[in-house]
């Protein structure tokens, strides 16, 4: 392996391209949360196309409370060392000497995520500093444009991790489609307003005008649990989907998270998505999101 | 050029060459079924995650399907899709269609802290082009039968056998369509 490159040079425009570039590469595929080096090999030899590290997936963090932090590097190493495929991890949002260890640890992709415990009630991490890329979460059009412009790579919806139910992460992907749609009909003179409006820098908005899309890849997280979920985040739009809890808190991981790659590939088939949802054992329970109180939904975590 | 290319669209970067290939009108197809495959004059196997892709390949059955295709039509490979075209790969994960006489070396550039845009030097160009290089695989060749396109550091990073191409970093991403240009000038 060639490693001639210096890892400690600061970002640049340059780099951001190339951050981008591994997004690019994770399109159309399935992301993995996994906890250990087994799972982690079930998601791999499953197809997935990278996989997330962490102590506990969403549904257990949610059930057993407590502060979540980044997880342990010697778990996150071994699990580099099972799969070739990326290796992600959290960090918690603004915590950026978390981000700075998982940087030496040379992972792949950073996810400054609110199923961990914020570090800062104010800022995001100024992902601009990183040679590592990051992905956030977004709930709507303004909260995707601030972290894109901190630096993310790759936005995410946030849905509700580790629920095992849709409906959030669909929410989230509605509105954010609904207002890169309305941009798309405004005229420039509009423009600074809707800026000011979402909290977004202008420049950032003024992009979305003219593509009608982000400007680095829009994929979906929180709930997804079946084949048919994957198929209906992306037919809404998102390039590639990020399972947490839905596999492993599944009865059958290794058949489930194969059908999920599938389905992602082959999200507008239906033939391909009544095959690969045959004989599936139970998916995981879920809540119903009037179960989960205010006050402990992840989705809101971020500003 | 009115024929169609194919973009083998099982996963990964496949949306981006289509756009490659619009900038220079030529029409393209997403393939996710070997019988899309029919009526296409070339095909792109794209970057992204060659186990992820080498396992759908299988799945979906298109390994036979491609090689026949390959016999009389040519294919590109990037990254992800030139560690597929390779007789060979140090990886067992990975079933490469063995379209070219090479060996690919996954991951051989590093993980993504070691990504970067190079510029090099392409064999039948006088400019240099910008070349993103991402959690990039090397290339070890074979057989004398390999034409060296450009190399990178005295190493070969894009390579050509009859009609094929294969080539470790993405002209995909990069506002240049001159790789693409030159494959399809190739073809005929």
């Amino acid at each position: 392996m060639k490693n001639n490159i210096d890892t400690n040079t600061n970002s640049s425009e340059n780099d951001f391209s190339v951050k981008v570039g591994l997004a690019e590469m994770l399109k159309g595929g399935a992301i993995m949360d996994v906890t250990n080096a087994e799972q982690a090999k079930i998601a791999e030899d499953a197809g997935a196309c990278a996989v997330m590290a962490l102590e506990r997936i969403p549904a257990d963090i949610r059930r057993d409370g407590g502060v979540a932090r980044a997880s342990d590097p010697d778990m996150i190493q071994q699990i580099k060392d099972t799969v070739s495929i990326p290796v992600m991890a959290k960090c918690r949002i603004g915590h950026f000497a978390e981000a700075q260890i998982l940087q030496a640890l040379e992972i792949d992709f950073i996810d400054e995520s609110e199923v961990l415990t914020p570090a800062d009630e104010a800022n995001h991490i100024y992902k601009h500093d990183f040679k590592v890329p990051f992905v956030c979460g977004a709930t709507n059009l303004g909260e995707a444009l601030r972290r894109i412009g901190e630096g993310a790579a790759m936005m995410r919806t946030k849905g509700e991790a580790g629920s095992g139910n849709i409906v959030e992460a669909v929410r989230h992907m509605r509105a954010l489609q609904d207002e890169m749609a309305r941009l798309t009909t405004l005229g420039r003179e509009q423009l600074m307003s809707v800026a000011k409006q979402l909290g977004a820098p202008y420049d950032l908005v003024c992009y979305v005008a003219e593509h009608g899309k982000l400007p680095v890849p829009n994929f979906s997280a929180g709930g997804i649990a079946t084949p048919a979920d994957a198929a209906l985040v992306r037919q809404l739009g998102a390039e590639a989907v990020f399972v947490g809890s839905g596999i492993f808190k599944s009865d059958d991981p290794a058949a489930r998270a194969a059908a999920i790659v599938k389905a992602t590939t082959h999200y507008d088939d239906p033939a391909v998505l009544l095959e690969v949802s045959r004989g599936l054992q139970p998916g995981m329970k879920g809540l119903e999101m009037s179960e989960i109180p205010e006050e402990e939904r992840l989705a809101v975590r971020g500003w | 050029m009115n024929n169609t290319v194919g973009v083998l669209a099982l996963q990964g970067a496949y949306q981006k060459h289509v756009e490659s290939l619009s900038r220079l009108g030529v029409k393209a197809r997403l393939i996710r079924q070997p019988a899309e495959l029919s009526g296409c004059s070339g095909l792109i196997i794209p970057g992204g995650e060659s186990t992820t892709i080498s396992l759908l390949i299988q799945e979906y059955g298109f390994y036979e399907p491609i090689k026949a295709f390959a016999e009389n039509c040519p294919v590109l490979g990037v990254c992800a899709g030139m560690i597929m075209m390779a007789n060979e790969v140090d990886d067992a994960r990975i079933v490469p269609l063995a379209l070219m006489p090479f060996k690919a070396l996954r991951n051989y550039y590093g993980r993504q802290v070691h990504s970067f845009n190079g510029e090099i030097i392409l064999s039948f160009d006088s400019e240099p082009i910008k070349a993103p290089f991402i959690r990039a695989p090397g290339i070890e060749e074979l057989s004398s039968d390999i034409e060296i396109l450009a190399t990178h550091n005295n190493e070969a990073v894009m390579i050509a056998s009859g009609k094929h191409i294969a080539l470790s970093f993405h002209p995909e991403l990069i506002d240049d369509t001159r790789i693409h240009e030159y494959w399809l000038n190739r073809m005929y």
